[in-house]
């Protein structure tokens, strides 16, 4: 049986704002006081209103820029309408028809191929998020409880094509807007607090006698892990894939069905069916105005955006000659490590030697702090000029080491660390490559005199250059700074002379 | 000093002078409503105790020479729509019974700021869904000239307040003629500013684009006085327009020369009273005498009003009251299945036959197939409706005519016909769906001693000149002084 699997994402990203999208309320997580984050707008008091957050609105079209969308210069609000107690106004307020954003793409990079693929975007549009129903789990049927806590949270949503082939690419397209949005600070797209929330609809259309035929799409809902995305779909193309053998049911034949994912057992289940809830009778809101945006307000909103992961990993690899697997490890980290790469690889101007540190020796500092690069306490322009030294041959990659090491015990003392402090680290332990020619020659001499080291000075004399080495060992020892290249060239320029 | 029996303005001038106290008038007020007893039954909340802290309160502030708002010490009716904090706001629906609202309304701020006495919530039809408060669950409400009669609606309840002398002043909605039905048929002045004059924060929504919150008073002067204190910016309120609102009591007094008064020749269409259009005309004939240029006009949609106008409205309403479903607040049924059931029981035990009826007309006009012929039809006669206005303000600046076709219907006499119901508001409705102002004053009595009233209409934000139109007609005549003679 030959097949493809079809695969479109409904992404669900709450943003980052201080209030909520139609009232003041504070909008952060906040399970353990439930119904405090609430007024009358949000809990749907008789009379109350809504009024616009623009912030939202704003993160929004910034999120949009970020995901290569269109932008509506007019958008307006719909009231999608339902009964379910998590929603108390009986509609949520979202955009139906005229989203503020439509027509856009990302870039995903299979790790399996090495293959770049792009997933096309539907639109994204902004609503307002529900509460949450909380029911009793043990069985005792005690009631239900609702937390509105979340409801009128601004929420995202963002709607994939089709495009989606596999598994694999639905978790790295998944894993790719998670890092995107990170990168741009509009949200935090915590999976396991319900930041980031994805459902998925999945079908295949089998090959046969040379016609491609669709089976039927089942939504898959609240996948809360990338794990579980690509797990859940795993399980769903395998499963229509056996459904096709036995029953042959081919798209329109049977209602469109959704199924939730159990995580424990990695299956999916039947839930019920989507005809309870097929007209949302949706309307323009009567109680909010339409948006207009112009162009210098778009302008404005570009200006805030940072450099995007896929542009940092090109130019990383292009610019600055890192591995494609560098650049990734790097840009992967999040915008804050990069950020970090950015300004030490500036400052030392040499882009490999400073994904070497990063990638080493710095980044084993942070897992033995367990700290992030942001709580990491040696500035990057410290870190910077440490690296620059190296690089301009000031103070050997040795005596670089030795340097990191004592700013970090000075740090991990509580005292803060400066490019004066690295001046000092080298002078008081006196790192500094020795200039003084004169001091070195007679160091060479000392070596070269020394009885043990006849045999090699006569390999060295007969040709043998390699025979060098132990001789500038030595004396970069007795010189503690030096710079190896030309202290292996006097030495040979001394004895064959 | 008959207290009950003044106008605002001499209560004002009395309070300000010391002859009588704030807690004076509130009093005789109190008493005017508690010897009514149950015979008009214009309020379903009392609020004594409170509207006499609040009088106290004045006098106090008036001893010690502290400045004092516009309203101070005037007791107001406030329709049982609009929430006040700590005070039970039902929409006379078994719905919301028992919702005592945790916020004031925006309009409820701007009274109180004003020193006004909150006296009273009137009585509605059920979520300001009627013309004659006929549809409230929890009271009857009854004309004070006529005790078989309704008084009108949904604002029935504030206009027979004022009509009765049991408050001066009255706070309504109108949302399709709910100010200005019920105070023609109440003999009183009722006033509908411009769609988004005054804040809805606060109101309860019934359609929410076509709902205003405006004034009752006996006089132009006293519903000029009150808009001043409802008008103005709210930025809870998206649709509120931010814009200066005029001191409309300053100019009031001041005539209009050369004021151009337009008569819509389709409000004296078929179904009119004798009475309604001989007391009309003769009021039109007043203008005339004052000067002003009389031309007919016409706004050739508005046979398309009652249509548009129930099919948008009642699109809003089943979507706005969609919240009261028994989870969060309001009436839960004690006897259910599972949570479907609760919500079809709860609904179905807590709204009245005609809420039901516009939910369901509006459920049905949203529905996927249906919406573009009903809904999204609608909105583009809408359009037309407000263009029609549009293009005889250029020539006029006010329109004239009756504000409804008939005088005061008596009590049951339509329930039965929910369509004939509907078409009492063919003059009213245009005005809500073009967001244009409209003023009903007293213009004469039927031959069965029924007040009759005209309608003023103007274009957008120009209540100044609707105010001004409208005392140029009360100053010549004394219909507004006729009291109804009670028990």
């Amino acid at each position: 049986m030959e097949f493809t699997p079809i695969i479109g994402l409904e992404v669900h990203v709450q943003l980052l704002t201080k209030s909520k999208l139609f009232c003041g309320c504070a909008n952060f997580f906040n399970p353990d006081n439930p119904n405090v984050q609430t007024c009358p707008v949000c809990l749907g008091l008789p009379g109350s209103l809504p009024v616009m957050n623009r912030e939202a609105l704003r993160l929004s079209q910034k999120t949009a820029m970020a995901l290569n969308l269109n932008l509506a210069h007019f958008t307006k609000w719909d009231r999608k309408q339902y009964y379910y107690p998590d929603l108390p106004k009986a509609y949520q307020i979202s955009q139906f028809d005229l989203p503020f954003s439509y027509d856009g793409w990302v870039e995903v990079v299979l790790p399996s191929t090495g293959e770049v693929t792009r997933v096309r975007l539907i639109r994204a549009h902004l609503e307002e998020d529900a509460g949450k129903n909380i029911h009793d789990e043990s069985g005792r049927g005690a009631d239900s409880k609702v937390d509105l806590n979340r409801t009128g949270t601004p929420l995202l949503e963002i709607v994939t094509e089709p495009d989606i082939r596999s598994s694999e690419q639905a978790r790295v397209f998944l894993e790719e807007l998670r890092l995107l949005l990170r990168y741009i600070e509009v949200s935090d797209c915590n999976m396991q607090e319900g930041s980031l929330r994805c459902d998925a609809n999945v079908n295949l259309h089998v090959q046969e006698n040379g016609e491609a035929i669709p089976t039927p799409i089942v939504e898959v809902k609240n996948l809360n892990s990338f794990r579980g995305v690509e797990a859940a779909v795993e399980y769903e193309i395998k499963r229509q894939s056996k459904a096709w053998q036995t029953d042959h049911k081919r798209l329109g034949e049977v209602p469109k069905e959704t199924r939730g994912w159990d995580a424990e057992r990695g299956l999916t289940f039947a839930q019920r069916g989507k005809e309870d809830a097929a007209d949302y009778r949706y309307f323009p809101d009567p109680d909010l105005v339409p948006v207009i945006t112009t162009d210098e307000q778009f302008d404005e909103i570009r200006a805030t955006l940072c450099v995007l992961p896929a542009t940092r990993r090109t130019r990383y690899v292009k610019e600055l000659g890192l591995s494609v697997y560098d650049a990734g490890v790097i840009v992967d980290q999040g915008r804050e490590f990069a950020d970090y790469f950015d300004e030490v690889s500036t400052v030392c101007g040499d882009g490999k030697q400073t994904a070497n540190w990063l990638t080493q020796d710095v980044q084993r500092e942070l897992n033995e702090r367990k700290i992030q690069i942001g709580e990491f306490a040696i500035p990057a322009a410290v870190l910077g000029s440490v690296l620059q030294r190296i690089v301009n041959g000031d103070i050997t990659i040795k005596s670089g080491r030795d340097v990191f090491t004592e700013l970090l015990t000075r740090t991990d003392d509580g005292k803060n660390v400066s490019v004066e402090s690295v001046d000092s680290i080298i002078a008081n332990k006196g790192l500094g490559k020795e200039q003084d020619t004169g001091k070195i020659d007679a160091a060479i001499q000392t070596v070269i005199d020394n009885e043990r080291n006849a045999k090699a000075v006569e390999d060295v004399r007969s040709g043998k250059h390699q025979a060098v080495g132990p001789l500038i060992g030595q004396v970069m020892r007795d010189l503690k700074g030096a710079d190896p290249g030309s202290v292996r060239q006097m030495i040979i320029d001394k004895l064959m002379s | 000093m008959d207290i009950t029996g003044s106008t605002t303005g001499q209560l004002l001038k009395a309070m300000q002078s010391g002859s009588v106290s704030a807690v004076d008038v509130t009093q005789a007020y109190l008493d005017e409503i508690s010897a009514d007893g149950e015979t008009i039954g214009a309020f379903l909340t009392v609020n004594s105790e409170g509207a006499l802290a609040v009088a106290t309160e004045v006098d106090r502030k008036r001893s010690r020479g502290e400045p004092l708002g516009r309203l101070a010490g005037l007791p107001v009716a406030v329709k049982d729509n609009i929430c006040t904090k700590g005070l039970a706001t039902t929409c006379a629906s078994r719905m919301l019974e028992n919702f005592v609202p945790p916020y004031d309304a925006h309009v409820t701020t701007q009274l109180l700021n004003a020193d006004a006495v909150i006296i009273g919530k009137a009585n509605l039809d059920e979520f300001a869904m009627g013309s004659s408060t006929e549809n409230s669950a929890l009271k009857v409400t009854r004309n004070p000239w006529d005790t078989d009669c309704t008084p009108g609606g949904s604002s029935g309840g504030s206009a027979a307040a004022v009509a009765a002398r049991l408050a001066p002043l009255g706070v309504g909605s109108d949302t399709g003629g709910s100010i200005r039905q019920p105070a023609s048929f109440c003999g009183v002045v009722g006033l509908k500013p411009t769609y988004g004059r005054v804040s809805r924060y606060g109101l309860i929504a019934f359609a929410s684009s076509l709902d205003q919150i405006g004034s009752f008073a006996t006089d132009v002067t006293g519903a000029a006085l009150l808009l001043e204190t409802l008008a103005g910016h709210d930025n809870r309120d998206s649709t509120s327009v931010d814009r200066p609102v005029p001191n409309y009591s300053a100019t009031l007094e001041q005539p209009l020369t050369g004021l151009r008064v337009g008569v819509v020749s389709e409000f004296f269409g078929e179904g009119i009273d004798a009475d309604v259009d001989t007391s009309v005309k003769a009021a039109i004939d007043v203008y005339r005498s004052l000067g002003a240029e009389v031309s007919e006009v016409s706004l050739p949609h508005t046979k398309y009003a009652v249509a548009t106008y129930y099919l948008i409205a009642c699109s809003e309403a089943s979507s706005n009251l969609a919240r009261y479903d028994g989870v969060h607040y309001g009436h839960r049924a004690e006897q259910f299945e599972n949570m479907i059931d609760m919500y079809a029981a709860s609904r179905a035990e807590g709204f009245g036959a005609e809420v039901k009826r516009r939910i369901m007309l509006g459920v049905f006009a949203l529905s996927e197939g249906y919406s573009d012929q009903y809904y999204l039809k609608s909105l583009k006669v809408r359009r037309l409706i407000r263009n029609d206005f549009d293009l005889v303000f250029e020539n006029v600046d006010v329109l004239a005519g009756p504000t409804c076709p008939t005088p005061a219907f008596r009590i049951g006499e339509l329930v039965d016909d929910p369509l004939k119901m509907y078409l009492s508001d063919i003059c009213t409705i245009s005005a809500n769906l073009a967001g244009i102002p409209g003023v009903s004053i007293p213009a004469g009595f039927s031959s069965d001693g029924l007040p009759i009233g005209m309608q003023l209409l103007a274009a957008p934000f120009e209540e100044e000149t609707l105010l001004r139109a409208a005392r140029m007609y009360e100053r010549e005549t004394d219909w507004h002084r006729k009291r109804p003679s009670l028990g």
